[in-house]
């Protein structure tokens, strides 16, 4: 019985390599002795781009990846240890083994010691005799390291057939015998030398090589073989065709005689099925010396060979055109690959660092701002570009600190912040990318800031604006305290109000009386920029504030005057007029399974078809349905190239599994009570408990024999007798984006910042959709024979409805302290409130269940003081508190 | 085999003031030292031996040493890094004692005692500043020095095997396997060594990335006497990485997993019967040689694990396993 012996190495993945293992390919960029510009930027200590060769040899096909930095002028250990460190915290790169290359033994084991997996030592060899040899091997295995082992002794480099079968005999029978060290860890180097020199010594190079590994991996079990193969062609420099022919027929034949892993240049390989007749046998002539005249034939034949250009699949003609144009044309398409040494180009022509902001940057971003402005950008590509603008000022800035002579003059300093008790950012980040861009320095406070952090930072910073968001309902309150404040502080600059929740009729009623100087509702992203600019400038500012003034002046008058109009009916009267079910004869299902369920470690990738896509347009300033918006005139092109980016990083989130989906869900024995409140039982720790949803009730007076409704109308009343049911859920999708928003920002990519916050929000409505159907179909079983399309499920033509506290239906966000308790959602799944009962992370969704045929989604619209004193009095909390939360629904 | 459970959990029960775990001899010492849970072995040795003597009366064949953090860098916080040996060396002492009074009880049943190696408080793989991804706060000659240390003293107090534990950054274990393979060819001795990772989230990898297989693969070229995982998961969540590990390796497997995932308070309260019934999994599938207890773990869990594991075969270890061809 033979063993197989596989050689395993490790990144944070695993690499086996077996006899069925497909040739490993080494990549091999990152050696400053193989790639000029790998030394020129380790040279220079740009290690930011160096990591990108690295990983660009991963995403290439690399399976381990060879490092060196043997060179004269550099400290080689320093910029080994460094540059490993560096890789391992790229998990991109780091997935894959990494090979330790070099002649010194002190940077080698300098490289092992900061390497968790399991690497590769390139290399050693008996040139220093055997007892050396053993000390690294023995080391090497302590380290737990497989090795290449060259063919070299102390009397030299093999260079024959029978010298380098002896030395990797010697080597072998050392290394398994007296090192002990394992033979599958073993990986020979055979040395490729060229052929086609015109020199006979190097007539049999290749053939030698190739026979000298059939013999290795007939005679000297488990180990491997590997080699660089560029230099079996170096005679033949400057023909390509001919070279990548020869590389494929000696790697077709190496691989055949048993070499298994080897530095190739994929873009250096011919197929070998597609290299002409003609030329395939001049090759193998030289290859297996089978002629004595086939150097000569080869070469004559070479200079018919036409250098067939392969076709370039990425347009690179916009690198020959001039810096400004280059720097203007990376920042208009959102293309960062050339940008730093663009920028280091522009700084080397320009006095100060600083003008190279100034200057070429701003000029770029100019040309941005004015497609963006006329409507030719939109914003995705604006955050692109302000990634690539990110990238040129953070290699600009050691720079620009070393130059202390000047002080950089921005447009303006803004404070930006969501608002105590908020979580919900995306829409404030966008803003503050596009006013970054803009040459404004943003002061970003982050999610769930205090106010007095906000005016303390604001004092502290001197800022010239401050910008307030919020996506909740008590956010408003929050932005009115924050007025108050800063009126009360005697603040001078502009107060912008925006976020979802926020509205030009809120600002102009409820925040600009408070606060005596601008205050300004952006709720558009792309307005961001004019209006601050406009409240900034000199020759504008007094101008525009009192036209701001004076248009939220007249709003207010108008808002008034409408809801005076309105009439309303007394609580009693909206009872009297409630929806009316007849309990008789609807249709009332007991639940498959009563009780509350947890789901942990739901796979993400079953959401895929629950995806609402128009929403995510919708966050980045595309308006229109999906799909139809991908085919826009105005916004196609770009709403696709949205979609294609944000389908990657869907698709790296699921497969990678970085996000985690939890939901918990409960379905209980319900009945109203006393019209307006729904009455649950259930279990908690085997003890029956009721608890009680209050709901709150339409009271605009309607016409034509409309009802007023409340969701407890859609539960039988305890009085009719009959036991009906309701639930109650959370679902999230957020755990993880926090992490990946901080990764990509730390990269200076608020583009994908942005994209995987925006995403993680679409999943978890996936998942509530996802849950609800599954709820509906089967865990409550009211709907089982339902089959509805994507489509059809966010048009919600479903039977059955999912309303959400803080949502019109129930705006009343303490509602989902009940939900918390009843289903104990923050201990099951993690899922937390804010003090403004937002719910963190902010990508969960939570709502009830109401099966009935009949139910429906409506808005409670405004509700009348009545209500909210019977309100509080029903739940037992103060009048002002209840004031505080409804504040928003409270007619005036 | 039968690995004993948690000591923290145990040594909770016992509510230590700050006076007790000073004892006498520490009272003036400079810095608090209540949660020095290691420094008990010297101030409060009657409360160690009584755990150890619970365990193995649970029917733990193997006990940990109370050394989870009795190396000079996770001492350095309580300026105790000249106790190290004294710690290491007294808590084996201690619990071999126990052992050695329970094997002469009953010969039929020996007891063993495990030096425990814990991962210490730095990691050499990763950066603790996000904005210098590059920087590290302890290097490999560090920990392999410190483990060295501990390493020594544990054999010198006389533990049967070695248990590097709770592994979350595999640099850190390597450290201390290098430092052991020294120790090993320097006292010419040939003690066995366990090794546990720890797989911190579902996502199934190490906090320093690796998965599972990666993570048997970096540290397969010592002789291990066992590989497996402890902490972090419950035992149900680390099924899949057991059965990943199981499947590749030739050393034999343990599992010593938390009472369940902690809750809302961050306390562990799955009971012994409901650990137990997840342990059978293992035993069914037969993924593992030892087994045991960590994080919110007691010796009823140990008992109803070694009651439930005596109806059962370990895993057979064979010589590379789905490798063979006929």
């Amino acid at each position: 019985m033979s063993q197989i012996r596989p050689l395993k190495l490790s990144g944070l993945e695993p690499l086996v390599i077996t006899p069925e293992s497909n040739f490993v390919n080494v990549g091999e960029r990152t050696n400053v002795a193989g790639s000029r510009k790998f030394l020129r930027l380790i040279k220079e200590e740009k290690f930011d781009e160096a990591l990108d060769i690295a990983r660009e040899q991963v995403e290439g096909g690399a399976q381990i990846i060879d490092i060196n930095m043997d060179d004269g002028l550099i400290d080689g250990k320093e910029a080994m240890v460094k540059f490993l460190n560096l890789v391992v915290a790229e998990p991109d790169i780091a997935r894959v083994p990494i090979m330790i290359d070099s002649s010194k033994w002190e940077i080698i084991e300098a490289g092992l010691q900061v390497v968790q997996g399991k690497c590769v030592v390139n290399s050693i060899s008996l040139k220093e005799g055997e007892e050396e040899f053993i000390e690294h091997a023995k080391k090497i295995r302590r380290y737990g390291a497989a090795v290449i082992v060259m063919a070299f002794d102390e009397v030299g480099q093999a260079d024959n057939y029978e010298r380098r079968i002896e030395i990797a005999k010697r080597s072998y029978d050392i290394l398994t015998k007296k090192v002990n060290f394992p033979p599958e860890d073993i990986i020979f180097d055979l040395n490729i030398f060229p052929v086609g020199t015109g020199m006979d010594e190097h007539r049999r190079n290749a053939i030698d090589f190739i026979e000298g590994t059939r013999w290795v991996k007939e005679n000297l079990p488990y180990c491997s073989v590997s080699g660089g193969v560029s230099n079996v062609s170096f005679s033949f420099r400057g023909n390509n065709p001919v070279r990548e022919a020869m590389h494929s027929v000696f790697l077709y034949h190496a691989i055949k005689a048993g070499m298994n892993m080897g530095i190739v240049n994929p873009s250096m390989l011919e197929v070998y099925d597609e290299i002409p007749k003609d030329l395939l046998e001049h090759v193998e002539d030289v290859i297996f010396d089978r002629r004595d005249d086939a150097t000569e034939r080869l070469l004559a034949f070479a200079e018919n060979v036409v250098g067939k250009k392969k076709q370039n699949k990425v347009d690179l003609s916009w690198r020959e055109n001039p810096l400004q144009d280059r720097i203007t044309h990376a920042l208009v398409k959102g293309i960062d690959t050339y940008i730093v040494e663009d920028v280091e180009e522009a700084r080397q022509r320009s006095d100060r660092p600083l003008d190279v902001i100034e200057g070429p940057l701003m000029i770029g971003m100019n040309v941005v701002g004015d497609l963006f402005g006329s409507g030719k950008m939109f914003l995705p590509q604006v955050v692109k570009s302000a990634r690539v603008m990110k990238k040129a000022v953070a290699y600009l800035l050691p720079y620009i600190e070393a130059d202390k002579s000047n002080v950089r003059q921005s447009a303006g300093k803004v404070l930006m912040a969501t608002v105590k008790g908020d979580v919900h950012d995306i829409g404030k980040n966008i803003v503050a990318v596009v006013l970054g861009c803009n040459n404004y320095e943003i002061i970003d406070l982050g999610v769930m800031v205090p106010p007095e952090k906000i005016i303390e930072t604001a004092k502290k910073e001197n800022v010239d604006a401050i910008g307030l968001s919020g996506l909740i309902t008590p956010s408003l309150d929050e932005m009115v305290y924050l007025a108050k404040e800063m009126e009360r502080q005697e603040f001078s600059v502009p107060l912008l109000i925006g976020g979802a929740t926020t509205s030009k009729a809120h600002t102009a009623v409820k925040i600009d009386p408070q606060y005596k100087h601008a205050v300004a509702h952006v709720n558009d992203a792309s307005r961001a920029v004019t209006v601050v600019g406009d409240l900034l400038k000199e020759s504008t500012r007094e101008k525009y504030k009192s036209d701001l003034k004076l248009e939220y002046d007249k709003f207010r008058e108008n808002f008034k005057k409408r809801s005076k109009v309105k009439s309303f009916l007394s609580i009693e009267e909206a009872r009297k007029n409630k929806y009316q079910i007849d309990w008789e004869s609807t249709s009332i299902v007991k639940p498959e399974k009563l009780g509350i369920q947890v789901i942990e470690d739901f796979d993400l990738k079953k959401l895929e078809n629950y995806l609402d896509w128009s929403p995510f347009f919708r966050s980045w300033d595309l308006h229109g349905r999906y799909p139809d918006i991908l085919k826009d005139e105005k916004v196609g092109e770009q709403a696709q190239s949205l979609f294609n980016d944000a389908q990657v990083l869907l698709k790296k989130t699921l497969n990678e599994k970085l996000l985690k989906a939890k939901a918990v869900y409960g379905l209980f024995p319900a009945n109203s009570i006393n019209d307006d409140d729904i009455e649950i039982s259930y279990q908690d720790n085997s003890e029956e408990k009721q608890a009680i949803f209050r709901t709150l009730r339409q009271q605009l007076k309607k016409h034509g024999g409309k009802p007023n409704f409340a969701l407890s109308d859609f539960v039988a009343p305890k009085e009719s007798g009959i036991q009906d049911y309701m639930g109650c859920f959370c679902v999230t999708t957020g755990f993880g984006t926090e992490e990946l928003a901080a990764k990509f920002e730390k990269d200076h990519d608020d583009y994908n910042s942005i994209m995987i916050k925006a995403l993680a929000d679409r999943l978890a409505e996936a998942f509530a959709e996802y849950l609800h159907k599954e709820v509906r179909t089967e865990k409550w079983g009211y709907a089982a024979d339902e089959n509805l399309s994507n489509e059809e499920l966010i048009k919600e033509s479903y039977k059955g409805i999912r309303p959400a506290p803080g949502y019109p239906a129930c705006p009343d966000h303490l509602e989902k302290l009940t939900i918390w308790d009843v289903l104990k959602v923050e201990e099951k799944i993690g899922v937390k409130l804010t003090e403004s009962l937002a719910m963190w992370p902010a990508a969960s969704v939570s709502g009830y269940y109401f099966a009935n045929p009949e139910s429906r989604y409506f808005g409670v619209g405004k509700i009348k003081e009545d209500q909210v004193k019977d309100f509080a009095e029903r739940k037992g909390i103060s009048l002002e508190k209840a004031e505080k939360w409804l504040n928003p629904n409270i007619a005036d | 085999m039968i690995l004993d459970g948690a000591m923290g959990t145990m040594l909770q029960e016992y509510k230590f003031s700050e006076e007790d775990f000073r004892g006498e001899r520490f009272a003036d010492w400079p810095v608090s030292l209540k949660g020095n849970n290691d420094l008990l072995s010297i101030t409060q040795p009657e409360a160690i031996a009584e755990i150890h003597r619970k365990y193995f009366k649970a029917g733990a064949d193997i006990v940990e040493t109370n050394t989870f953090s009795s190396t000079t860098i996770a001492m350095a916080d309580y300026k105790m890094e000249e106790l190290v040996h004294e710690l290491n060396y007294e808590s084996a002492r201690i619990a071999k004692k126990v052992a050695q009074e329970l094997t002469e009880e009953n010969p039929d049943n020996p007891r063993f005692v495990a030096g425990a190696m814990g991962p210490t408080n730095k990691t050499a793989s990763m950066s603790p500043d996000v904005n210098d991804p590059g920087f590290r706060a302890i290097s490999f000659v560090e920990l392999q020095e410190a483990y060295k240390q501990q390493a020594k003293a544990l054999i010198e107090g006389g533990v049967d095997v070695l248990l590097v534990e709770t592994v979350f950054d595999t640099l850190n274990a390597k450290a201390a396997l290098f430092a052991i393979d020294e120790l090993k060819e320097e006292l010419n001795t040939d003690i066995p060594v366990m090794v546990s990772g720890t797989i911190t989230d579902a996502s199934g990898r190490t906090l320093s990335g690796q998965t599972a297989e990666a993570f048997l693969i970096s540290i397969s070229h010592v002789p291990l006497l066992s590989i497996g995982f402890n902490c972090a998961l419950g035992a149900k969540q680390l099924t899949p990485h057991l059965e990943a590990v199981a499947r590749n390796t030739e050393f034999g497997v343990s599992a010593y997993p938390n009472a369940g995932l902690p809750n809302a308070f961050g306390e562990y309260d799955q009971d012994a019967s409901e650990m137990a019934a997840q342990i059978k999994e293992y035993l069914e599938k037969g993924l593992v040689n030892i087994l045991g207890g960590c994080c919110g773990t007691t010796p009823k869990h140990i008992s109803a694990i070694a009651e439930i594991a005596k109806d059962y075969e370990p895993r057979p270890i064979k010589k590379n396993p789905e490798l063979q061809s006929a």
